[in-house]
């Protein structure tokens, strides 16, 4: 009563706003105007030294010209954009295509190709995933019995047009693969980091190896 | 004052207004600043999703209720793989049913954080309670992301348990949340339930009783505010709820400050379940040995949880193949509006705006 329960709210609000720990962490997107302390702890120098060294920056600095580049903390778990396709261990199941919720991914076999696994030729001719309509719930990644597909952890894919949303085989192959961790333990025991921008081969990916060319044709070709 | 001719005025709040929390319209008849009649109309948001069901499979689906209520996605799968459970006679793993019930309870206190916030925010607390609850919200997302890879829409659950094991790092951020959260939202408490203005602005506005609350089939925080101790965890324990103490926090008059304050105490409670469950987690298997494609047999169940907003159901008919033959949701944000005119009527504008934040709408979820 008597605006006591103001002046508590008033004194909680005092004590977010000063002590260091309980303050708000504030991310200016998409750079960081920065500060010359900012700018002195990036370079590693004491922010008198850095301010004596550079004056024009500081200047700079101080009108707020000078931005720097600040990620959000992500979860190598992350769910995204890029996603991570393996050519020599993907075998055209289309199992992908067939548990995707909205059938957005477009598989097409042919025969041109030296690939041997049920005693035929074939080869994956197209592999078309429309991201324009993708809801990046993993269902394609956990359905993958190859672990040939994999989510990847970006964002921020604006185009100007659908059509380039559309990702097809050559844009898969030659895109750098940086899987995510998710639905992936094989990838968390390695230690396998794409946030900060790991890499991982074909030879990693997998839970077990691909049979060579020659054990294939022994296995299917020949029987 | 005779003498002046007066008429009722109708005013349409909505379908785009910051407070009706999505796209929702109130046709309000006022006579002077008094409301005398009003009339929501709502579906403006209806993406068919109960039509969408019946074209995907039993494990598809789980996106599609991710989508329904966006800020309580986890209570949502929760409430949906349950129904497909018990249609197709699934046992699930007992640490994948702790596994559920911890991210159900942490999806509980995100909802209210936001509802609470929100709250404040339309009665004109302006951001700064907001920003209090979303700093929390924040965590319990950053926990999600370890989890499962997504924030927002995270079709974590299957049918049979969950998708991934919860890794090291997400049980230590866990126990500090844990360790935080009973402080932040004590902190909340006094920053917010003493106020004055705030009990201006709540304390007896929009009353409804526990006869009327019982007759409208309202229910969640909104029927606990109106004083009936009713929650489906303790009434019909699912999952592990059985093995776990807590208790059902009641308000005392049922107007717009029960309903707020009955949500900061049923996060405590939930701060208490989680505890419990991660002193009683074992290790094991997280997912029951189901196909892909499930096929249950001809039948129909109905299965519910308790949401963060009121008694989350489905109802599924299964006629043997691959999707369900019909897909029905009994969705609480849209039997919570039911009662909107008896709370209402009577009542100035600006206690509207406050009413209808006290419900705690989701549009997603209303229309479907």
């Amino acid at each position: 009563m008597y605006g006591l329960g103001l002046i508590k709210g008033l004194g909680i609000t005092m004590k977010n706003l000063v002590i260091p720990s309980r303050q708000f962490n504030v991310y200016q997107y998409p750079n960081k105007r920065a500060t010359p302390w900012d700018l002195a702890k990036i370079n590693n120098s004491k922010p008198f030294t850095y301010i004596a060294k550079n004056p024009l920056t500081t200047i700079k600095s101080f009108v707020g010209l000078v931005n720097v580049e600040e990620k959000l903390p992500q979860h190598p778990n992350f769910r995204g954009e890029e996603f991570a396709w393996y050519d020599n261990r993907c075998t055209g199941c289309a199992s992908c295509a067939k548990y995707c919720p909205l059938g957005i991914i477009k598989i097409v076999t042919g025969t041109s190709g030296v690939n041997s696994q049920e005693g035929q030729s074939y080869d994956l001719e197209v592999f078309d995933i429309d991201i324009g309509r993708c809801m990046f719930c993993g269902l394609c990644v956990e359905a993958c019995p190859y672990d040939a597909l994999h989510m990847g952890s970006g964002f921020e894919e604006a185009q100007y047009q659908r059509s380039n949303l559309v990702i097809d085989i050559n844009k898969l192959k030659s895109a750098e693969k940086k899987p995510s961790t998710w639905f992936r333990p094989q990838l968390v025991n390695q230690g396998h980091d794409p946030i900060s921008g790991d890499t991982a081969d074909w030879r990693k990916v997998g839970r077990h190896e691909k049979p060579s060319q020659e054990d294939q044709s022994e296995r299917w070709a020949k029987r | 004052m005779t003498g002046i001719r007066t008429e009722p005025v109708t005013v349409n709040l909505g379908p785009q207004h910051p407070s009706t929390h999505g796209v929702f319209r109130l046709r309000v008849t006022f006579d002077g600043e008094e409301i005398i009649d009003l009339e929501p109309v709502f579906g403006y948001l209806h993406r068919g999703t109960e039509k969408l069901a019946e074209t995907r499979n039993y494990t598809q689906i789980v996106t599609l209720t991710d989508r329904m209520d966006y800020v309580a996605s986890m209570s949502n799968n929760l409430a949906y793989v349950r129904t497909v459970e018990d249609l197709s006679g699934i046992e699930v793993p007992e640490r994948a049913q702790y596994i559920r019930v911890i991210c159900a309870e942490l999806q509980r206190i995100a909802s209210h954080l936001m509802a609470t916030g929100f709250l404040l925010n339309d009665i004109g607390a302006l951001a700064t309670p907001l920003i209090y609850c979303f700093r929390e919200r924040e965590k319990i997302l950053d926990l999600f992301e370890m989890l499962c890879g997504a924030r927002i829409t995270l079709s974590y659950m299957r049918p049979g348990g969950v998708f991934q094991d919860a890794d090291q790092d997400f049980w230590n951020a866990l126990d500090i949340l844990i360790q935080e959260l009973p402080h932040y939202l004590d902190e909340l408490e006094t920053l917010i339930s003493k106020n004055e203005i705030v009990l201006a602005r709540t304390r007896s506005v929009g009353v409804l009783s526990d006869e009327d609350a019982i007759d409208y089939g309202v229910t969640g925080p909104i029927l606990r505010a109106s004083r009936v101790k009713w929650d489906l965890r303790k009434a019909n324990p699912y999952e592990i709820y059985d093995r776990i103490d807590f208790e059902v926090p009641i308000g005392v008059e049922g107007d717009t400050y029960d309903r707020f304050h009955v949500r900061l105490l049923e996060m405590q409670e939930s701060v208490k379940i989680i505890t419990q469950c991660i002193t009683q987690i074992e290790k094991g298997s997280i997912r029951a040995d189901v196909p892909y494609f499930i096929r249950p047999k001809p039948g129909e169940t109905y299965q519910s949880v308790e949401g963060p907003k009121g008694e989350l159901g489905f109802y599924l008919i299964s006629d043997g193949g691959v999707s369900p033959y019909r897909c029905k949701v009994r969705a609480p944000s849209f039997i919570n509006l039911t009662p909107l005119k008896k709370m209402m009527l009577g009542w100035k504008m600006g206690d509207l705006i406050t009413i209808l934040g006290s419900i705690d709408i989701v549009l997603g979820e209303v229309d479907r």
